[in-house]
């Protein structure tokens, strides 16, 4: 299989990896950088749990090639946490207790950051049209949708 | 002054944050696949695309020659490493299966069953080279209507069996046949319950990795029940007990579909034995679907005998259920039907009870044991029958049930199905439930709405859970499924506490809900104690989590290995201080007096002594700072819960879709440990419950081809769709064990389908139409108003 050379920026860090022209994006971060954070759930683009952020924009790591972020910048959970953008999110979230099993939960946050940025007086019903793209099979919603309607009442605070 | 600690803290009632939550927040959750080791393979499945047939030959050459693979391996020479395995349970009787392995000898009996591996490098090269197996296919008639199969005429898919009945089972209770000569009235349904599946969103996956040296097998899994699968695997590869090590750490969902004994799971296992070096083995969507056990697929016939003002008399059931081609190993496909038949009455005290089940094999996915095993089936019906019944009789569908229930003043009761109600408390949740939903507002706005054309309806439902099961579950017919649970508590020298155990961990918040109880009966502050779950190796021997028993097994054998280890902590503390264990206590991390409270020692400072300087206690004093304590319930075969659901639907009388405007439960799992623990667990399985009723279904085609195998075609509740969930409790502990817990995991799933069914029924009544076939979609209620 031959392999292609990419160079881009992960969580902030310069990588250049050779990669197989059909690994997913999703993959390459969990093999290839073990950045385990990104969970795959259907591989086919539906579940969302293998959110990333591309030049600052959401996309399904599944459905994008490696090959195809060459020269773009990427965060995963693991940076976009480590630099504590999501403190006030993942605490309403511990203290709703908006996650379970946790495998949906890394893209869920990216999900809410995401909604909360553009609208941080989202209602509830904004929320929940907001993270349709996301499925979570634990929680039933409920208390994710509590967490994020928490999280965006600090921030209209401060 | 001295410090002072007048009172110990109770975690036990307390909504504390999951100590777990943090890791899984940061992306740090270790799930199986995030697992590496070295010279790791992948291995992938080559499956049947036919739903029966025969396996002529298969052509491995080109797959072997691809650069990359490791191996490729057929049926026969895998069960040469391997045995096979029959799901029966000698307490079903006569219950029968045939011999599974681990991939097809040489005939495949549903699409999706293995039946060639390869082993490779990376998964993408296993996958290349599953894609250049050739099999010669030998397609046969597929069995797929459970109507139709014991049919004379539909073929036998194990000949050895001789037909296709796995189980059948009738119940006759008190005179079924008087009853109904004495009703005014009898109200009769047939209801149609779909196949649907678990849809865990990390995939099954399992790796394997086996020591050829030493004989032993590591098995990092995915997985509900660890000592389970130890036991499965050194049985069925040969090897000695001790030398099998199965851990699970982070599982992305369960809800019963990781429990059971998977062939593809089992051959991994195989293939590492065979090869040397570890397999990995991930499921994709498309093959969980076709792979993972499938439930439901229920037809059940009931009637009902009635008096004129609504008091039930007695039931007639008739329950048909298919369960593919092998009943699933070791906890059998029979479970579902045993317990529709059983439960169904369970809420009410008429004792005149006649149920039939039939359980048939057919050319489909297996099907087994998923979230409220056979609860929402039961419910459904009986719920359903029991509003089929106030409206036939224009009766208040409440009033109804009041008139039914078994009170309060009837416990301890035994039903006529043989289970045993040491005490529940169906009029208190329906009266919550009635007043927190403002059930009565909400009918007058109903009645008022449909004078505009607007249909909306309330639909009630009432139902018991099965949790807690003692050895009688799957001990005495002969599975190896330990039914007792064990807690070992370290003291660790700085003064915390680790608890391990084998109750195990797939989001429950068992880690915490087991802190609270050592932390309560230990004296230590909750952030003092650590809890492991999930390996073989290190906790004691245990269940796992299923059926609801983490809080009501492994809740009590924490409390009761708390309580040893203070003891002990004041044994050690009276040989520091001098006087009597029984003149202490411990508080918030310290010993004191436990008249005064005076603060006399900190643990940090008994554990340095304990462990570093026992030479400074007295020479016949030995300190036991780690205790285990184990819990098996006895006096009851299960601790049964109860609860009631209201849901508040709106029918598009046009479209045939179906708003869900709210949603509200009131449930009794004893004494409550952690409430919002509990309440998730309930809105998580109504939401699993709201999918059953109107979203998921595994739609097949007369072939046995399975049409909704992407996420795509098979519907999971999302976001936008699912209502705001309001959940009460009446708390009733058990009084067999002293921590009074029981289980809550699947009360959400029991009533949430038959709420929905009598919710959309309610909407459709001034239409004169009902539906009574589950999922409920547009096409159904269209077809029910005769618009399709």
């Amino acid at each position: 299989m031959p392999v292609l050379r990419i160079a881009l920026t992960v969580n902030g860090v310069p990588v250049t990896r050779a990669v197989e022209p059909r690994t997913s994006l999703a993959d390459f971060l969990r093999y290839d950088l073990e950045l385990t954070g990104t969970h795959v759930g259907c591989e086919h683009g539906v579940c969302g749990a293998c959110t990333v952020r591309v030049d600052g924009v959401l996309v399904r790591g599944c459905l994008m090639l490696a090959v195809q972020a060459d020269g773009a910048g990427v965060e995963t959970i693991e940076g976009v946490a480590g630099r504590g953008e999501l403190a006030d999110l993942q605490q309403a979230f511990a203290e709703e207790n908006a996650l379970q099993c946790g495998f949906c939960t890394p893209g869920m946050l990216l999900v809410a950051q995401e909604l909360l940025a553009a609208s941080p007086g989202a209602s509830e019903r904004e929320i929940r049209e907001g993270l349709a793209s996301q499925y979570c099979r634990c929680t039933g919603y409920h208390a994710i949708v509590q967490a994020v309607k928490k999280a965006g009442r600090g921030r209209r605070r401060t | 002054m001295s410090e002072r600690i007048e009172a110990g803290v109770s975690y036990i009632g307390l909504s504390v944050v999951r100590p777990q939550t943090a890791r899984l927040l940061a992306g740090r959750g270790v799930y199986t696949d995030d697992v590496k080791l070295p010279r790791m393979t992948h291995v992938a499945f080559v499956r049947s695309p036919h739903a029966h047939a025969r396996i002529a030959r298969i052509e491995t050459d080109a797959a072997r020659a691809l650069a990359g693979v490791v191996a490729v391996v057929t049926g026969p020479e895998l069960a040469r490493v391997c045995s096979g395995w029959v799901g029966t349970l000698a307490h079903f009787a006569g219950m029968k299966s045939a011999t599974q392995h681990a991939l097809a000898l040489d005939r495949a009996t549903w699409q999706g069953e293995p039946v060639a591996a390869v082993v490779a490098e990376s998964r993408a090269i296993a996958e290349d080279g599953a894609a250049r197996v050739a099999v010669a296919w030998e397609p046969l008639p597929a069995v797929t209507d459970p109507e139709t199969a014991l049919d004379p005429g539909t073929p036998v898919i194990h000949p050895e069996l001789g037909d296709n009945l796995a189980f059948a089972l009738e119940l006759n209770a008190g005179n079924v046949e008087e009853a109904f000569k004495n009703a005014d009235a009898v109200v009769a349904e047939t209801f149609t319950m779909g196949r649907h599946t678990g849809v865990t969103l990390e995939p099954r996956v399992i790796l394997a990795d086996f020591d050829p040296s030493e004989r032993r097998l590591t098995v990092h899994h995915s997985f509900q029940a660890p000592n389970m699968m130890q036991d499965i695997l050194a049985r069925h590869l040969g090897l000695e007990e001790q030398n099998v090590r199965v851990i699970c750490k982070d599982v992305g969902g369960s809800f019963g579909i990781k429990v059971h004994v998977y062939p593809d799971e089992m051959a991994t296992c195989a293939l590492a034995v065979l090869l040397g070096r570890p397999v990995k083995f991930l499921a994709d969507r498309h093959e969980s679907f076709l792979s993972d056990i499938h439930a439901r697929d229920h037809r059940v016939r009931a009637e009902v005998a009635v008096r004129r003002d609504g008091t039930i008399l007695g039931m007639k059931l008739d329950d048909l259920t298919g369960i593919g081609p092998y009943s699933v190993y070791p906890r059998t496909s029979a479970v579902e039907g045993n317990q529709t038949v059983r439960l169904t009455p369970g809420c009410y005290r008429f004792r005149d009870y006649a149920a039939r089940l039939r359980v048939v094999l057919q050319n489909k996915t297996p099907m087994c044991q998923y979230r409220a095993v056979g609860h929402p089936i039961a419910f459904a019906v009986m719920e359903g029958m029991v509003d089929h019944v106030a409206r036939a009789l224009e009766l208040d569908p409440v009033e109804v049930r009041r008139r039914n229930f078994i009170t309060g003043d009837m416990y301890p009761y035994t039903a006529p199905t043989g289970y045993f109600f040491e005490r529940l408390s169906h009029e208190e949740c329906l009266d919550k439930l009635l007043e927190m939903s403002e059930y009565r507002k909400l009918g007058a706005e109903r009645d008022a709405l449909r004078r505009r054309g607007v249909y909306r309806g309330l639909g009630l439902c009432a139902f018991i859970e099965l949790t807690t099961p003692g050895p009688a579950f799957y001990g005495v017919g002969g599975a190896r499924i330990s039914s007792q649970d064990g807690v070992t508590l370290r003291l660790e020298p700085s003064g915390t506490v680790t608890c391990l155990t084998g109750v195990t961990e797939q989001g429950q918040g068992t880690d915490a809900m087991l802190a609270q109880v050592v932390a309560t009966a230990v004296g230590v502050r909750l952030e003092d104690v650590r809890v492991l779950t999930g390996d073989t190796l290190v906790s004691p021997y245990g269940g796992g989590t299923w059926a609801s028993r983490g809080a009501g097994i492994g809740g009590e054998a924490a409390l009761q290995s708390g309580k040893a280890l203070k003891q002990n902590v004041l044994r050690v503390a009276a040989a520091v201080l001098g006087g009597e264990p029984e003149d202490l206590d411990v508080r918030l991390g310290r010993v004191v007096d436990a008249l005064t409270g005076e603060v006399k020692l900190d643990l940090a400072e008994l554990g340095r002594v304990a462990y570093f300087r026992p030479d400074t206690l007295p020479k016949d004093f030995q300190s036991e700072l780690t205790v285990t304590r184990h819990y098996v319930p006895r006096h009851q075969g299960f601790a049964f819960t109860n609860g009631v659901q209201l849901s508040h639907v709106e029918v598009d009388v046009e479209t045939g879709g179906v708003r869900l405007l709210g949603h509200w439960a009131v449930e009794d799992c004893g004494r409550i440990i952690n409430p919002r623990l509990v309440d998730e667990q309930i809105r998580g399985a109504i939401v699993q419950g709201l999918g059953a009723a109107l979203l998921e279904h595994c739609v097949y085609d007369g072939a046995g081809q399975l049409l909704t195998a992407s996420l795509m075609d098979y519907l999971v509740p999302m976001a936008a769709e699912m209502p705001d969930i309001v959940v009460g409790h009446v708390e009733t502990p058990t009084a067999y064990a002293e921590g009074g817990f029981k289980g809550a995991g699947e009360a959400g799933t029991a009533g949430a389908p038959g709420a929905v069914l009598n919710a959309v029924n309610d909407a459709l009544a001034p239409l004169g139409a009902r539906v009574s076939a589950q999922p409920i979609t547009p096409g159904v209620v269209l077809r029910a108003l005769g618009r399709l």
